[in-house]
């Protein structure tokens, strides 16, 4: 399987192997270094398991300064580094080259401090998501991006891809809810981004390594915002009888002034495969479902619901579900959250997550059920609709490489059209290994260049997780 | 020499192209209502964006608005409010303060990161900007984001841009994801408080569950009034109704309260927002902190022992705005000094010229910032063209 390419391992470090590994150990103890064969094939590939890579050695560093060390190490003697989290991306932004060692910040999962007065929260950057919720709900406090690997994937992680989840539409993605974060460059020279105050007193240099995919630097602690919980929250379901009414009503929703916690859409597929895990109570009669959320006081949820209500009925749904308990509202967002995974039982799949205007809804799911059926295969449609942020399922058999072939092309197809309609490549997961050779679709060589030029500023030699974002072809260094 | 006023990207890019040959430096202008900010330009060429107005593109159902940079505020505001929709942010307007006329442009508000006291609960400026276009320092135009708001592809360098004050480039469109306009809104004003319990009622309300929308603390004698404390719910009517009486019951300790609404509200919150209660005496200096909300008495508390000034809070007690005599430093070693223990930055907005040259007006930066922002400045205008010094004397 070989569609996206890594660049060639470069002989002369792969030769200087045993001396690295020397070198390294000189710097964390051995249970910090993975280095047999076996150990390092769990660090071979991320959540876009298709692809795999040997890295030449695995550290697991302890704290900022091993960090520091281990990457003043890689910079003076040439190695590259490919950071890693929990190893949950779906694009392949953590997975490794031959020639590169993986720096894994796992070990690094403490809650440093909790400030409720502050609404804050400072945080090793391998704490998971979850963690931070955990570690403040008995507050009643939580920390919103809540991207569906979020029992799993790191801080570090969502910083590196900027994560969202099913609430940020209310809420915002990751780069909204992060104040500051403390990084190793390069040279192994610690910064300090932000803090524990609003905004910046100088270039917005936070803003730019959210999202960077690890490439700026290496993340090593993150104070984040937490937030008071709303006093309720309920999950509605709403059934309809074409994807274009579902698509209208959202569109209504918006235009009417009302924006729920979250808007999520499902198409008729991605219910059934749902429903059959989660045994949510989702309709099944239907050909699209919309999971909207709304929260406050009670007078806000009536207030809200009604009118969401009294749209959807203009717009033709044919089921309204409202949540009856905490259980019932616990098994909707299961189903919703447990959509890749329970894809994954009944099919292989690669997930697209293109973001387009959300006007542009029907004819652009229309479009995806036709170049799907052009090659003879299927998508489950599940994604944020509130915020237009696509998450087509193209199902396909890893084991039928004409197969897979078809499907990476469908899902690029489907990505050129999001760009086409006004939107993106990536509303979420990144761009990683998976999407670099289509951002030319989004951008001119100047766009890309003038990134790649920034980039050059922290990282001139191109060390830090070099195989990805940027197509291998006409890299500027600094 | 007469400023250059291009009417297209196109001829932005051929202007800073020409600059960048000739080595002549430009300084960048929106509605000029913000001249007297940052560090004083020794650049003889202006160049406005006055001549790029209009909306672009504005999908209410999809809350979002575009526009050229050099359209005014008050246009883009009257569109959206047309459908019942507002910019979150509250842009600040800074005409009050610098004593100046004529309109603020979004380019400049895209610039300066200009957030008032909603900032507290739905983000600043930079969180509601979700595209730019803009002409580089080698006459390239580049774009970055879009019209989405969900957009995770490639570099953020809609983030860096906005609050760059035109040091890496000549915003040329700016794009904003938008909200509907509250339906109703609510101010609770409680009396006599001094600072330190004025922001302990400011961090009651804001860690409730009640979604409070602005929270401010006037020390006595802001305004010519006595002390108050301002907590501000938005929403649905119903929704503001109870959550005023629960904050009220909630916050009982610290009085009764005066509920504000209608047009004595709007205007009490727009004084906080552009700060006008410290726009005389005309000639004081005028500074902006931002700390950990808690940490704002204390450090008020620290500076009075160094210093002569009058302030207040916005954003909880994190937010200070301040004015001192404009001699000296204008307290810039003791506020800087103040700041230390608990971080955040200052930031000169109002001073003579001379004064604004002498004394780092941003947050001086360590080292390895510095260095890196100098790196980060030549990536974009490799040549320092634009707005040169701007914000620091070294980069």
């Amino acid at each position: 399987m070989s569609a996206i390419a890594f660049p060639l391992p470069e002989a002369s470090i792969l030769v200087r192997r045993d001396a690295i590994l020397r070198g390294l150990a000189e710097l964390v103890p051995p249970e910090c270094l993975v280095t047999s064969e076996d150990e390092r094939r769990a660090f071979e590939t991320d959540g876009l398991t298709a692809y795999r890579r040997m890295p030449l050695a695995v550290a697991l560093p302890r704290n900022t300064e091993e960090v520091s060390a281990i990457l003043r190490f890689c910079h003076e003697n040439g190695v590259k580094v490919v950071p890693r989290g929990a190893g949950t991306s779906l694009c392949g932004g953590a997975i490794p080259q031959e020639d590169a060692i993986v720096l894994g910040i796992a070990k690094m999962n403490r809650i440093l401090e909790v400030d409720y007065g502050n609404r804050i929260a400072r945080v090793q950057a391998g704490v998971t998501n979850l963690a931070i919720t955990g570690a403040v709900s008995a507050e009643n406090f939580f920390y919103a991006p809540d991207p569906s690997s979020q029992l799993a994937c790191t801080i570090a992680g969502n910083i590196a891809m900027n994560s969202g989840g099913a609430h940020c539409l209310k809420y915002g993605v990751t780069t909204n809810n992060v104040l500051g974060v403390r990084m190793v460059m390069i040279d192994g020279t610690v910064v300090d981004l932000g803090g524990a105050h609003l905004d910046s007193g100088g270039l917005d240099l936070l803003g730019i390594v959210v999202g960077s995919e690890g490439q700026l630097g290496v993340v090593t602690e993150a104070t984040v915002r937490i937030l008071r919980m709303a006093e309720g929250a309920t999950p509605v379901l709403f059934g309809f009888p074409s994807v274009e009414s579902a698509g209208a009503t959202v569109a209504a929703i918006i235009g009417a002034g009302l924006i729920p916690v979250a808007i999520e859409y499902m198409d008729k597929l991605a219910i059934e495969i749902c429903e059959a895990f989660a045994h949510a109570g989702y309709p099944l009669d239907v050909e699209a479902m919309l999971i909207i959320e709304v929260e406050g006081c009670e007078a806000e949820i009536q207030a809200q619901l009604g009118r969401i209500v009294e749209i959807a009925k203009t717009h033709g749904v044919s089921v309204v579900k409202e949540s009856r308990s905490a259980m019932e509202t616990a098994a909707i967002w299961k189903g919703r959250k447990s959509a890749f995974g329970a894809t994954g039982r009944i099919a292989d799949y690669i997930c697209m997550d293109g973001t387009i205007p959300t006007g542009r809804l029907p004819e652009v799911l229309k479009r995806i059920d036709e170049l799907c059926a052009q090659h003879g295969l299927r998508a489950a449609n599940v994604f944020h609709a509130g915020d237009g942020n696509l998450h087509p399922l193209v199902l396909y058999n890893i084991n039928d490489p004409v197969e897979q072939e078809k499907a990476e092309t469908v899902g690029n197809e489907i990505l050129k059209l999001c760009v086409e309609v006004g939107g993106c490549l990536t509303g979420e997961h990144g761009v990683g290994v998976e999407k670099r050779d289509l951002m030319t679709f989004q951008f001119d060589t100047v766009d890309l260049d003038q990134q790649m030029r920034l980039r050059a500023a922290f990282d001139p030699a191109w060390l830090l997780n070099p195989a990805k974002v940027f197509p291998l072809e006409g890299r500027i260094a600094a | 020499m007469s400023p250059l006023g291009p009417t297209t990207e196109a001829e932005a890019a051929a202007f800073i192209s020409e600059a960048r040959r000739a080595g002549k430096p430009l300084v960048f202008q929106g509605g000029g209502t913000r001249a007297g900010l940052g560090r004083p330009i020794n650049a003889a060429q202006v160049m406005t964006s006055r001549g790029l107005t209009g909306i672009t593109l504005h999908e209410p159902a999809e809350l979002v608005i575009s526009a050229r940079a050099g359209t005014p505020l008050v246009e883009v505001e009257a569109k959206l409010a047309a459908a019942g929709q507002v910019l979150p942010f509250e842009p600040v307007d800074l005409r009050p303060l610098y004593g100046t006329t004529g309109e603020p442009t979004v380019g400049g508000i895209v610039a300066g990161n200009w957030s008032g006291p909603r900032r507290v609960a739905v983000g600043a400026a930079r969180d509601h900007l979700i595209g730019v276009r803009f002409v580089n320092g080698r006459g390239e135009a580049v774009k970055s984001g879009g019209r989405v708001m969900k957009n995770v592809t490639g570099l953020d360098l809609v983030k860096l841009q906005c609050g760059a004050h035109g040091t890496l480039g000549f915003l040329t469109e700016v794009t904003f994801k938008v909200l509907p306009k509250p339906e109703s809104t609510a101010t609770l004003v409680y009396g006599g408080l001094d600072d330190r319990r004025g922001v302990a009622l400011l961090t009651d309300a804001l860690t409730s569950p009640f979604e409070v929308s602005g929270a401010a603390h006037l020390p006595p004698g802001t305004g010519g009034a006595g002390a108050r404390t301002l907590v501000r719910l938005e929403g649905f009517s119903p929704s503001v109704d109870y959550r005023c009486n629960a904050l009220q019951s909630l916050l009982a300790e610290f009085g009764m309260p005066v509920r504000l609404t209608g047009p004595d509200a709007l205007e009490l919150w727009t004084e906080v927002r552009d700060a006008r209660f410290l726009a005389e005496p005309r000639e004081h200096a005028v500074w902006r902190l931002s700390t950990p909300p808690t940490s704002g008495p204390g450090l008020v508390d620290r500076l009075r022992n160094e210093l002569d000034f009058v302030h207040f809070y916005d954003w909880g007690g994190g937010l200070i705005w301040l004015s001192t005599a404009a001699t000296g430093d204008a307290g810039a070693a003791a506020i800087r000094q103040a700041l230390g223990p608990d971080g955040g930055h200052a930031t000169l907005l109002r001073a003579p010229d001379g004064l604004r040259a002498a004394t780092p007006v941003f947050q001086p930066l360590a080292p390895a910032l510095l260095a890196l922002t100098r790196r980060i400045k030549a990536s974009f205008d490799p040549d320092a063209i634009l707005n040169p010094g701007r914000m620091y004397a070294e980069a």
